[in-house]
This record gives C-alpha cells, structure tokens and sequence, in this order.
C-alpha cells in the first residue's frame, strides 16, 4: 500500500486505473480487493493468541475498565424491546453504576430505528445527551430486502435523531463477487446518513476466510463507512480477537495510505472484562493511542457492562460483589 | 487515580515458587555427591548478575564416577520392556507438567529469557518430548530400525545454555526410550534447570544411574566427550567446539551427532502474507533474544516491498517489551552472559564499521543486567561479517533479492544449513523452494515451530544427525541390519524435515511436522508430502550432496 497520503479515490485510482477514482466494475473492485495481501490464518490467529497473554494489572486495568465502559455500545436489539426496556437501558448508560457515581457513562445506546426517539428522549430525561443513540438499519440483520426499503429504513432512524447508524452489507451480493452493488449501497447508506456516523456490519462468522475480512474492510471503507463492525450478534460465530485483529490493520493500513481515520466496532459475545481488555492491549500494540478513545473502538454489547462494573468494584474495595450489586439491564 | 495512558503496570511472576539451594553437588547414580575437587562456580541471573547459586565444577574423576554408573545401570536398563521404561519417561513427562511454572520460573532466572518464553514454549515442548518419546518405548522394533534395534549404551551429552531444560529433553528423552543410559552436562552458566531434572528423575523413580548430571565448563565437557567409555556423543553449540568434538571423537568406535551454528534465511516474497510475515521475522529473530542455532538471522525480502515490510517491522518492533524477564508483559529478556553480550556487541560494531545501516527502535535498558536493544541492519551484502558469521542475539542482518533464484542462491550462501523460511501465498513456489534451499528444517510460512514429531538438524556446519521424531531414534539405535554403518559420523545421510505448516497450505505438512526422509534408506513413504515424483526427487539430491 502507498504510504503517502492521498484521498481515498486516489487509491481506488490507482489501483482500478479508473481516472474517475470511482470503481465502475466487480472486475476493478476485484483487482483492487483481491491485489491486497493475503491472511495467513494460522499467524493470524497466534498473533491475536498471544496478544491475549497480556496481563493487565493494577492502575493499567483501573484504566483499561474505564475506558472500555467509555466505549460501549450499549445494545438491546430484540423483537420483544419496549419503550420501558429502552428507557431502563439508557438510565444506565448514563449511570451504570448506582453505587459508584464516578463510573464512567457508555458510548451509545444501540437499538432498532422505532426506537430511536424513545432512546433519545430517555437519555435527555437521564441528563446525559451526549450519549449517542445508534440504530441499526438497512433491514438488520439479514440485510435482505430492496435498496430502496434499506435507504428508508436509514432515512426513518436518521429522522427519529440518530447519531449512528450500523448497516448490514448484502452478504451474498459480497460472497457472489458483486463488489460494486456492496459499494454503491454503503455510499448511498451513507448519503443517507447526513451527519450521522455510518458504522459498517460485515458479520464475519458469515463471510468465514480472513481474506473476505480483509477485503470487506476495504471496500466498506473505500465506500465511506466512518467505522466498520464485525458483527450482529445474531449469527453463531460473531465477534473473535483474530478477526477483529485484522480490522485494526486494515484501518491502519487505510489511514497510512488515504489518511483518513476509520473506527472499528467488535460486537456480539464479547461478556466479561477480560475478554474486553484483550482486545483494548490488541488496539493498543497494533493501532496505539490514536485509536483508544470511544471514538474510534467500541464495544457492541450487552451483558460486557455488568461484568466490567463487578471488576471495577473489586478493584476500587478490594471485594467481589456479584450480579446483585449490578443493575440487570 | 487511574492513569491517562494505556501503560502496562508491572505483572511479575512470584519467584517464590522456586527454592534455590546455596550450592548444588553432581547428580551421580542417583543422589548428589560432592565433586573431588571440592571448587565451586557461581551461577547468575543474567538480568541482574545476581547470584542464584553455587555448583560443583566436575573433573575428570567425577565424569569417570559417573560413567561407570551410567554403564552399571545399562545393562537392566536396556534389559527392561519397553513398557516399562515408558512408564518411567510418562512419569517424568508429568511430573514436569505438575512443576512447570516452578521450571518456568528458574528458566527465567538462570537464563534471562522472558517467561512468556518459559512458560509458553520451553516448558510445554520439554513435557511434550518425554510424552512422545515415551510413546516410541515399545515400538522400537516397528521404527523402521530393523526387528530388533539395540540400544548403543552410555550417551554423553552435552547441551547448550540457550534452552537448558528443553536441550536436556531433547537429548534425555530418546536416549532412554531407546534404553541408553545417559550422562549429561548441561551448559558452565544454565546448570540449575538439569539439577531441578535431576531431582525429577529421583521423585519419578528412575533406577540408579541412568541418569547423571555432572556440571562444570568446557573441561567437564571434554572430560566427558573424551571418556574411553562412552559409545554415543551427542553435542548442541558452537560450530567451533562442535569441531574440537569431531576430532576428539574420531578414530574411536564413538558414534556422534552434532547441532551446531546457523545463519538461517527468512525469505520474503511480494505476495506473502505481510502482517503475519512481520510476525514471524520477530519471532524469527527476536525469540529468545536471537540465541537460537536455527534464528532467521539473515531476513531476504523482495526489492518490490522491501520498503513497506521494512515499515512494518520497525512499527512492530516499536511495540517490543524489553525489560525484567519475569514480567509476563515481556518480550524480550537479557543476553546470556557478559561474553555473549560481547560477541554481539562486537559483531554489531563490525556491522556499522562495514556500511550497514543500524536501527533500533526507542528502548530503555535496565542498568545492572546483560542487555542489547533489537536491532536490525538494512543494506547488508553478502560480503559483510554480519550476513556471515552467526552472531546468535537480536540483531537482523535485512539484505534483498530479486527473483527466486537469487533467493535461493543468497539463503545458501553460507557455510551453515539449519534452517530456511519461505513466505509466499504460492504453494508451488514453497514446494521449488524448500528442495532447493541446504537446510535441515525449511518453515513455510511461520518459523521457530518446534514439536516433539519434528526432526531436526543441520546441513554442512551446521552438523549432523536429527533430534526429533522418528530420526531422533536413530542415533541412539545399534542393530537392525545396519550394524556396519556408523550411526551418527559425517557419513550419514542428511534428513531434511520440509517442515510446513499448512493451515490449508498446498505443501501439505502440518503443524510443523516434518515430511523428513533420509535420503537413501528405505523408507520410500513419505507420509504428508503431496507429490511423490517431487519428493522421490528430493531425496535423491540429498544422497548426491552428501
């Protein structure tokens, strides 16, 4: 990848010799996808492995459990969600810890585009408004429904007042080879979008080979996705170190080569505060500071926060409380 | 309150779990004994010159004690079932698993390797090798050594300081599945970790004098070496004293194998996996702070992405840990000794005298200790001493090719041959590569793999003989039709272990496992290699360079 910075078109030029910069075929975007290096996914994964061998002790894990409950999505996604789930969801996102008001607040608040405005108000009712409300759209999680349906499903959370939106690619479109469809939809998403961020979902356990990580990353952000996100959460294979792993080179590739900064979201499985530190020491010795900032990382998850509170509260006093000294959603 | 960076506090592994004694005696048919000599040495911590302990420096008389006690002890050793001598390598096997972290811990100690290192990859491999060998114990005669291979008698061993616990098991393990009894010394500044064995052998019951430790420097070492008595010699260092051993050896009935030095070759083409790639160059070459025989020392990179690897690699190597080796958080411990750190420190020297370009990347060293920051050269030539000469610590020597054929002409431009790597997504091109690159074990796509099936072992001065697998029985094996041929000299056929790891590579070798044959024996299936005509081909180039 060329390491002087040039705009992303400039890039898709160079590498589809279209003097538009614009991809116009499946065949340039296959040149430009499939030109990128290879994965080997047995290095792949003991990379990611040992990475996980960190031990994160004392005032770096005080640090690390704090900024991880920063970068936390907290996420309901449920047909069963009500106006009162929300509600109670986004009380304690904007104090998770009753007992402990120096906790700090999570990211976002992830849920369906109906309830966007329920989110929305709660959090300005918690007095937290800073806290984002992103909704998944694009017909989540399936992706399976026409364009135009997806493109109002983002206009309808857009107009509820989401600050983000996480869509899902058209998996079979990607497994086909009809990268250009998969191009055109996040551009157009993400026209959609306004100022809202656009969050990208591959879901990864479903394109299976490191390569298709590698090449969705780009694509997605080659289309404009301001951060790219491995999963649902519906599927059986969601989030995992070495697949998240190589998202954070791929964003660090692009940055070297477009500068432009993208985020790169883990979601679905992540549940105890180990788990997420791991990844935070992967952000940390591949991507470095730039990235450690709710910003730029976050956390898809539901049932990580209750964990990350138990191990600050054990921290902070010494003790182990358990699931009772933690609000349950 | 709580940091604003993301700093890694410190996470040191408790050294309580180890109990040094002050002083340590010679381990002679089954219980420590004072040397004659009654003179001590000091063993150090190399990341603090601390003292851990004393040890008993062996003479001549001590080596004579403790090989007429291996040679007592052979004859119902070797008498035993197989079985039942499994029975006692299983036991050992466990018992180093049971006390690995306090193994781990010494390690650390003594030889100032990070116990990441320790903890992950020595201890895990020296179980692993009693527990495969143990498995060989009662199949000997289905090895392909004959009906009825005989064990050789009393092996003198004689390991280095680079992987004192892990060296030990690879020459301790097959010597007794085969029903040798051994004496063994370990390296003048790692002795503890033996001793600790030593101990292992006692609690695991291993009758009286199949295993001996004597300690001491190079004169115990010669001592034992040149000991009338001894029917095997088994050697892991230096090139340079692997040659005083080749002379003492010869003209004697002694059977011999040596692993010696390497210069090995990390080969990187254009369409290699390039993030993994920078992973396996680090570990290549910064595992065990380079003081390994078969390290990638020589990195052989592609002109066409010569620029971008180079990038990456000094990104990674930013992210290096360098510091206490029993913090978990480290990646790369001290150097060995003071005479070590000297070496590198000159060859390091003789790098820049000669016009290579030296870069490390921003690293503080402790102050008391033996430390060399990771460094690595670009614009190295085959003419300089630093592409040359093995300097066996963390410096990269970065030259560059441009076709395959100059890769291969530059990878074996040395007088060693232990090991190669390949990083290439073309599995042909592995397949082309690995039969021609004059090395024992050629890694594709990963390096510094070890597993107990894996043989292992040099080309030219890099020695001969394998430790490992099936091979490694060989050496420690009389009989079977073969009785006339030496088992070990320099006349043996030189295996090469095409080691791959697939993970659905087309070389078809998993896991490190070698697809090994020895040219000329007739042991035409070599299982887990896909194309016959090619491998049938590689053989046959073998034979002919030897």
């Amino acid at each position: 990848m060329p390491t002087d910075a040039a705009s992303p078109d400039a890039v898709t030029e160079a590498r589809t010799g279209d003097p538009t910069g614009r991809p116009t075929s499946d065949a340039a975007l296959r040149r430009l996808l499939h030109g990128l290096p290879g994965v080997d996914a047995v290095g792949l994964e003991a990379r990611a492995a040992t990475l996980g061998t960190r031990s994160i002790k004392t005032t770096a894990k005080a640090y690390a459990l704090d900024l991880a409950i920063s970068m936390i999505d907290l996420t309901t996604l449920e047909g069963a969600d009500t106006p009162g789930k929300v509600r109670a969801l986004c009380a304690k996102g904007a104090a998770p810890d009753p007992t402990d008001r120096t906790a700090p607040r999570v990211a976002a608040i992830c849920v369906y585009p109906d309830m966007v405005a329920t989110a929305k108000q709660a959090l300005a009712d918690a007095g937290a408004p800073g806290i984002h409300v992103a909704s998944v759209a694009t017909a989540f999680p399936a992706g399976r429904a026409a364009l135009d349906v997806k493109l109002a499903d983002t206009r309808a959370a857009v107009a509820a007042g989401a600050d983000e939106i996480d869509m899902v690619i058209d998996r079979g479109a990607f497994l086909a080879g009809r990268y250009l469809q998969v191009y055109e939809e996040i551009q157009q998403v993400k026209a959609e979008c306004g100022t809202a961020h656009l969050k990208v979902i591959f879901e990864n356990g479903e394109l299976a080979t490191y390569d298709n990580i590698r090449r969705a990353s780009w694509l997605a952000m080659l289309a404009g996705a301001d951060f790219i996100k491995t999963s649902t959460g519906k599927v059986a294979v969601n989030a995992t170190p070495p697949g998240t792993l190589l998202m954070l080179e791929a964003v660090r590739d692009f940055r070297a080569a477009t500068g432009r900064q993208v985020g790169v979201k883990p979601a679905g499985g992540i549940r105890t505060a180990k788990d997420a530190v791991k990844y935070l020491v992967m952000v940390n010795e591949t991507l470095g500071e730039d990235w450690l900032s709710p910003d730029w990382f976050r956390f898809g998850a539901s049932s990580l926060l209750g964990d990350l509170l138990m191990q600050r509260q054990k921290l902070a006093t010494g003790r182990y409380s358990g699931p009772d000294y933690v609000t349950v959603d | 309150m709580a940091p604003t960076a993301f700093e890694y506090a410190p996470a040191p592994e408790s050294r309580a779990v180890v109990d040094l004694a002050p002083s340590y005696g010679l381990f002679i048919d089954g219980e420590f004994t004072e040397g004659t000599g009654q003179d001590l040495r000091k063993t150090l911590a190399p990341a603090t010159e601390e003292v851990l302990a004393e040890y008993t420096q062996a003479h001549e008389e001590d080596v004579d004690r403790a090989v007429r006690a291996a040679r007592r002890a052979f004859t119902p050793w070797s008498a035993l079932p197989g079985a039942e001598r499994a029975k006692y390598l299983f036991r050992i096997a466990r018992i180093i698993q049971e006390r690995s972290r306090e193994l781990a811990v010494l390690e650390t100690l003594d030889n100032g390797k990070p116990i990441r290192e320790t903890r992950d990859a020595d201890l895990p491999l020296v179980a692993a090798h009693f527990f495969y060998y143990a498995g060989w114990a009662d199949k000997l005669a289905y090895a392909g050594f004959g009906p009825d291979p005989r064990p050789v008698g009393v092996a003198a061993q004689v390991i280095p300081w680079n992987f004192p616990l892990l060296m030990l098991a690879w020459k301790v393990a097959p010597a007794l599945a085969t029903g040798n009894t051994v004496v063994l010394k370990p390296a003048e500044t790692t002795p503890l970790s033996a001793l600790f064995f030593a101990d292992i052998c006692r609690r695991a019951g291993l009758p009286r004098g199949v295993v001996n430790i004597v300690t001491g420097d190079g004169a115990t070492g010669a001592a034992l070496v040149g000991h009338p008595d001894v029917d095997k010699v088994a050697f892991t260092g230096s090139t340079a004293v692997g040659k005083e051993i080749a002379r003492t050896v010869a003209g004697t009935s002694k059977r011999l194998t040596l692993e010696l030095g390497g210069k090995g070759a990390n080969i990187v083409f254009d369409d290699a996996p390039l993030d993994q790639a920078v992973e396996g160059i680090v570990n290549g070459i910064f595992f065990n702070q380079g003081q390994v025989c078969c390290a990638g020392s020589r990195l052989l990179v592609q002109e066409s992405v010569h620029d971008e690897l180079l990038d990456a690699l000094k990104r990674r190597l930013a992210t290096l840990r360098v510091g206490d080796p029993l913090d978990k958080n480290t990646d790369v411990g001290a150097i060995n000794s003071a005479e070590q750190l000297d070496r590198i420190t000159e060859l390091a020297a003789a790098g820049e005298a000669e016009g290579a370009e030296r870069w490390s990347p921003a690293c503080e060293l402790p102050t008391s200790g033996y430390w060399f920051a990771p460094t690595l050269f670009t614009g190295v030539t085959q003419a300089h001493r630093i592409a040359r000469e093995e300097i066996f610590g963390p410096v990269l020597s970065v030259l560059t090719f441009r076709t395959p054929d100059e890769a291969v002409a530059k990878a074996n431009n040395t007088p060693y041959g232990l090991s190669a790597g390949i990083w290439t997504e073309k599995g042909s091109r592995i397949l082309k590569l690995a039969d021609q690159l004059r090395a024992g074990v050629v890694w594709a796509n990963t390096f510094n793999k070890f597993d107990p099936t894996s043989p292992f072992g040099g080309y030219k001065e890099s020695g001969f003989g394998r430790e490992g697998g099936r091979h490694g029985l060989e050496p420690y094996l009389a009989g079977g039709g073969r009785a006339g041929e030496p088992g070990g000299g320099p006349g043996e056929g030189h295996g090469k272990a095409a080691g791959g790891r697939g993970g659905g590579k087309a070389a078809g070798t998993r896991g490190g496992k070698a697809a090994g044959a020895r040219a000329g024996k007739a042991d035409g299936a070599r299982s887990g290699k896909a194309d016959g005509a090619r491998s049938g081909k590689a053989d046959e180039k073998a034979s002919v360079k030897r």
